[in-house]
């Protein structure tokens, strides 16, 4: 090879297709996250045309109906313990509980990451001052640290998110700012310094693409606990007040009837594992999709 | 940035160049750094590790500088410290004649001087393709990205690989010595000066390694680029560099014209060194290591010369005073040691460089 021969005229240089493109096609290679991506589709559809679906009325019951079930003429899914029907209660559900699940991850993914990124990056004092105020938060079960935090601001559905999206913030953080320390100490940062970058354009354009799959993968693993979680505060009069229709706290309301109607009871509690389940292959695929060397 | 044109040895010297060929390119002076040992701040005493204590020489405009040493004894770092990636406790480092960080900035700085890493993997974020990884550096110093992207592609041609097959690639998917060109490519897409090749091909097979050697040899040429080369393999330093740093334990323990240092090292240090070095005659194999033992604890080093405690010369007065490095006999190389203008013959085993 010599020098002087290597490419005499200035050609354009096409660019190589780009990142996000070969996410895509890996991850429409994936059969089960598909699967799992069109259940959440059809979940989230459901909520939206919840009263075009819903063959009643989710609020209105009958004490003569109570606990009909699955297979009654009229009540498909049975009836619940206030005789109202469950196949509607179910899709109306999926309104507030999609809501309840999925709200409060995306913010404190954000929130979580912006501060594990910049504890992780910046290290020293700022790392100690950061991870500290989280452990704090540690020391409480979240279930715990909800409640409280719920039971300080009020009860209602924005102050139970509001809590929920709290509780989420320590976990993610942790993630984010192992995962950060981690690149950090790798020699491509150091090279990337060596060449005059500064700090932030060190982070968006070598931290942040390394990062963000794990975290985000843990992140889309919480929307179940959040469900779960937004079902408890429910049951405690904190968050969705009876009678509206919520998976958790439906699944709550009808645990006294788990003798006389298992199945009818289960039902909610089924909806809940479907959608959790749902995402956490969706996040297994997403990780596998955004890992260039699968 | 200009379009990288190569520079011959012959038509003269860099526009960059302000000293004239005299100057040293990199002037080190009473560099320091102490690595103060966590966890220890709270309670009892700190100990403090020297990582580099103390140390000066120079780098001359179109050298090869070798780096030699145990593990350990500061090699890394002394790299680390030119290039500011840690900050030195203290000392001067002085490039062309201007101090770093005060007459010359330092993101100027980092565009003369480029390192590469040992391990090519590492080195290479996994979520850029080769030529973005390559075309980095030109971007954030302000070169539009088509540009950019033109360097990195001839860049890659320069380097032995093919643009159209590679540029497009990611890090795994291509083999150690590929990933060291793409290393060393992404090292001159900024157009240095001086290029710092930390144990750059210790990880590659003995083939690939003689080939990416090679191309060094080359692109030295083409480019007029200076190194500093970090290796502790010591046949191919003497094959690649035109003078010598010995290190010991963060100081230096010898420096000098290469084929000096090697053919009469001066320090015992040195001598026992190269005596380690397998023997590559059947018939006269090396019978026994001249070094026992590991270094000593940098942390509490040995008082007056840092090598007392494991050199077999060694007298009184080197544990008491500190050896400064003094021309040596052969004028062409200076050496750290107080005995080492004595007309005694240092009884150690014979020694054996390959290929003499």
């Amino acid at each position: 090879m010599t020098p002087s021969q290597a490419l005499e005229t200035q050609p354009v240089i096409a660019r190589s297709p780009g990142y996000w493109h070969g996410v895509i096609k890996r991850f429409s290679r994936n059969h089960v996250a598909m699967g799992a991506l069109i259940v959440i589709l059809g979940l989230i559809l459901m909520a939206v045309f919840a009263a075009y679906i819903a063959p009643a009325d989710p609020i209105k019951g009958s004490m003569l109906r109570r606990l009909k079930p699955i297979g009654t003429p009229g009540f498909p899914l049975g009836a619940d313990e206030l005789g109202r029907d469950m196949l509607s209660r179910l899709i109306y559900g999926a309104r507030l509980s999609l809501l309840m699940g999925l709200s409060p991850v995306p913010i404190a993914f954000m929130i979580g990451s912006l501060l594990g990124i910049t504890a992780g990056y910046v290290g020293g004092l700022t790392n100690s001052l950061i991870m500290r105020t989280i452990d704090v938060f540690y020391a409480f079960p979240s279930v715990l640290l909800a409640v409280a935090l719920s039971g300080a601001l009020g009860a209602g559905l924005t102050n139970a998110l509001i809590s929920i999206t709290l509780v989420f913030i320590p976990p993610i953080t942790r993630v984010a700012e192992s995962v950060t320390t981690q690149v950090r100490g790798l020699d491509y940062i150091d090279a990337a310094r060596a060449s005059g970058a500064h700090s932030f354009t060190i982070i968006r354009v070598h931290i942040l693409g390394n990062v963000l799959g794990p975290i985000f993968v843990y992140a889309t693993g919480l929307v179940s606990v959040s469900m779960i979680l937004a079902s408890g505060l429910s049951f405690l009069g904190l968050g969705v007040r009876p009678p509206d229709p919520e998976w958790g706290l439906m699944l709550n309301t009808l645990r006294t009837a788990i003798y006389t109607q298992p199945l009818v009871a289960a039902l909610p509690g089924a909806m809940i594992f479907l959608t959790s389940i749902a995402f956490n292959i969706l996040a297994d695929g997403l990780r596998g999709a955004m890992d260039v060397k699968s | 940035m200009t379009h990288i044109e190569p520079i011959s040895p012959l038509s003269g010297l860099d526009p960059r160049d302000r000293g004239g060929p005299l100057q040293p390119l990199l002037s080190i002076q009473g560099l320091k750094k102490y690595f103060h040992s966590a966890g220890s701040t709270w309670f009892g005493s700190q100990s403090v590790v020297r990582a580099v204590d103390d140390i000066s020489f120079d780098i001359h405009k179109g050298e090869t500088l070798g780096v030699v040493g145990e593990s350990g004894c500061g090699k890394s770092t002394t790299a680390r410290l030119l290039m500011h990636l840690i900050k030195p406790d203290q000392g001067e480092i002085i490039f062309d004649g201007e101090k770093v960080g005060i007459d010359i900035p330092l993101t100027e700085f980092r565009r003369q001087v480029q390192m590469v890493f040992q391990d090519s993997y590492a080195s290479l974020n996994p979520r850029l393709t080769i030529e973005d990884s390559i075309s980095f550096g030109p971007r954030i110093h302000g070169v539009h990205e088509s540009k950019a992207r033109f360097i990195a592609h001839d860049l890659l041609a320069r380097v032995g690989l093919d643009p159209s097959r590679f540029a497009g690639r990611y890090p795994h998917e291509l083999s150690g010595g590929q990933r060291q060109r793409i290393n060393i490519a992404r090292a001159l897409a900024l157009n240095p000066r001086l290029l710092i090749l930390d144990e750059a091909v210790s990880a590659l097979d003995k083939s690939v390694e003689a080939q990416v050697l090679n191309l060094l040899q080359d692109l030295k040429e083409d480019f007029g680029l200076t190194y500093m080369f970090i290796s502790h393999d010591l046949n191919v330093v003497r094959y690649m560099v035109d003078r010598v740093m010995v290190m010991y334990l963060g100081s230096i323990a010898e420096i000098g014209d290469g084929e000096t240092v090697f053919s009469t090292p001066a320090h015992p240090y040195t001598k026992a060194l190269l005596a380690s070095m397998p023997s590559m005659d059947p018939d006269q194999p090396t019978r026994e290591a001249p070094l026992s033992g590991d270094p000593p604890n940098p942390i509490n080093p040995p008082s007056g010369c840092r090598f007392h405690p494991r050199c077999i010369v060694a007298e009184a007065a080197c544990s008491q005073k500190r050896p400064a490095l003094e021309t040596t006999r052969h004028k062409k190389s200076m050496a750290a040691c107080l005995l080492q203008n004595r007309d005694t013959s240092i009884p150690f085993p014979s020694i054996k460089v390959s290929g003499q």
